[in-house]
């Protein structure tokens, strides 16, 4: 509870140094994002969200400037040692920002969270020494590697000009994240198209997404986007993954129409990111179990 | 058939006709991927383990399963004969049994396990007595705890007992580990 709390804290006062403003959006919602592989809680005829992200995104379109909200998600069916299908999302967005600018933010931001937590590591864990691995090291400069370089490197193929999304899912699994240091951070970045849904194409390589991800503690901590703003390209890509999730028999939901509306009206240039509370806490405490940073662990 | 958000700790499946059970289980999700379900899971007739992953759109079959109460009837050269509520016998091998077929006793009462109508193993009871037929004298003035010496009981299984087990004493058997339990005298 003391580790959440001083987390927590840490966080806001980040924000609200920097001016952002706190906001909440609904919890209940009528049509969650489409992803091809998150499943949304069914909540009487509408679903709980799995993130906040469209209505913030709506939020920018209607004046705010820089923003973030520490709330709960939900995901169904995702229940394991390191996920909840309930749990605690950290999400900040900026205008006239692209993913880098947030990147900025993130280093920032996890080095302040380890300043706050780690002396307290010691008194809240003394009496289970095993499960509690070292430290993070959360120096910078992270590492960062291209999807396309890692893959070539570690897996033997190229994801970003010859996408199999079957190989890409198993061998992220099996090979590119194991290889990935646990006692440091770790950044992918520059995704297929296919596998970002809600961000921006690269100017110099249509073919990937502006899109990267946080690995810390051999968990995936964050992702975030420069975010697609194209009315158009984002309606075509939410009908196909619909379309996806109608082929694989998943609950397809309606369109998010007052969100589109929100592009063509236009948002400028923005960038954000989601991060996982609870999993950066387990990164931050050298937990793997997600159970070990949960004040109702079995709930 | 099962999908693979089913799968779980102890769920029994079916891979190319034979039955397993999931020994570990561990679900994992790269960011915005699909769940990769990586499960350990056994052969519940030659008890070999492999590990097997699944994808979330993955299905998974079922095994046909039934568990019959039987009783044991007697020994036919190298088959065991069971007897069920039709007095219709069914013949089990030493393969099947392996070491459990030390426990059996004319007239016990077993489950028997059927996968697609073929007998694949049995559950004892957890506790069976048996009388000591062979073991030496403990020696004397040895009290230190947790010594044992080799036994045989009737049916010929062997195994070890505490130094103050004597021939002619009962003794019960834990059938899940094939272990000495306590003494009943």
């Amino acid at each position: 509870m003391q580790l959440r709390h001083t987390m927590a804290q840490t966080m806001r006062t980040f924000f609200y140094d920097q001016g952002f403003w706190e906001v909440d959006s609904p919890i209940r919602i009528p049509s969650p994002a489409p992803e091809l592989h998150i499943v949304a809680e069914p909540s009487g005829k509408e679903f709980l969200r799995t993130s906040p992200e469209l209505h913030m995104k709506r939020m920018l379109a209607a004046g705010a400037e820089a923003i973030f909200q520490l709330s709960p998600c939900f995901r169904a069916h995702e229940n394991g040692s390191r996920h909840r299908p309930e749990f605690m999302m950290l999400e900040w967005y900026r205008l006239h920002a692209d993913y880098m600018t947030i990147l900025q933010d993130m280093q920032t931001l996890v080095a302040k969270a380890f300043d706050a937590i780690n002396p307290l590591i010691s008194t809240n864990t003394k009496n289970k020494p095993d499960a509690w691995a070292a430290p993070l090291d959360v120096s910078t400069p992270w590492a960062v590697h291209t999807i396309r370089d890692i893959y070539l490197e570690r897996a033997g193929w190229d994801p970003v000009s010859n996408f199999d999304p079957d190989r890409f899912d198993l061998d992220m699994v099996n090979i590119i994240e194991p290889s990935l240091p646990t006692d440091r951070c770790s950044i992918l970045i520059d995704y297929p198209v296919p596998v970002a849904a809600l961000a921006r194409r690269k100017h110099d390589d249509p073919r990937v997404a502006e899109r990267w991800e946080l690995y810390a503690g051999g968990l995936e901590i964050a992702n975030a986007f420069s975010e697609l703003i194209d009315p158009k390209e984002q309606r075509q890509r939410f009908q196909d993954t619909l379309q996806r999730k109608k082929e694989i028999n998943e609950t397809v939901y309606a369109l998010d129409e007052p969100f589109l509306q929100a592009l063509e009206y236009g948002i400028p240039p923005c960038a954000g990111v989601a991060l996982g509370f609870d999993r950066l806490l387990m990164a931050l405490t050298g937990t793997p179990y997600i159970k070990d940073v949960l004040p109702f662990p079995h709930e | 058939m099962f999908s693979a958000s089913d799968l779980r700790k102890g769920l029994k499946i079916e891979v190319d006709g034979t039955p397993y059970v999931i020994t570990e289980y561990n679900f994992m999700k790269p960011g915005k991927g699909q769940a990769i379900y990586t499960c350990r899971i056994k052969n519940m007739i030659d008890g070999s383990t492999q590990v097997k992953q699944y994808r979330s759109n993955d299905k998974v079959d079922k095994p046909e399963l039934i568990e019959k109460k039987l009783v044991y009837s007697y020994k036919d050269a190298d088959d065991y004969v069971f007897m069920d509520e039709n007095f219709e016998q069914i013949h089990l091998s030493e393969n099947v049994l392996g070491d459990q077929r030390y426990f059996l006793k004319e007239e016990i009462e077993v489950d028997v396990l059927f996968h697609n109508g073929q007998p694949i193993g049995i559950e004892l009871p957890i506790f069976v007595e048996r009388r000591i037929e062979f073991t030496e004298p403990g020696a004397k003035g040895n009290t230190a705890t947790n010594v044992m010496k080799p036994a045989t009981v009737e049916g010929g299984y062997e195994l070890q007992v505490p130094l103050f087990v004597n021939e002619g004493d009962m003794i019960r058997i834990d059938t899940r580990t094939g272990e000495y339990a306590e003494r009943v005298r």
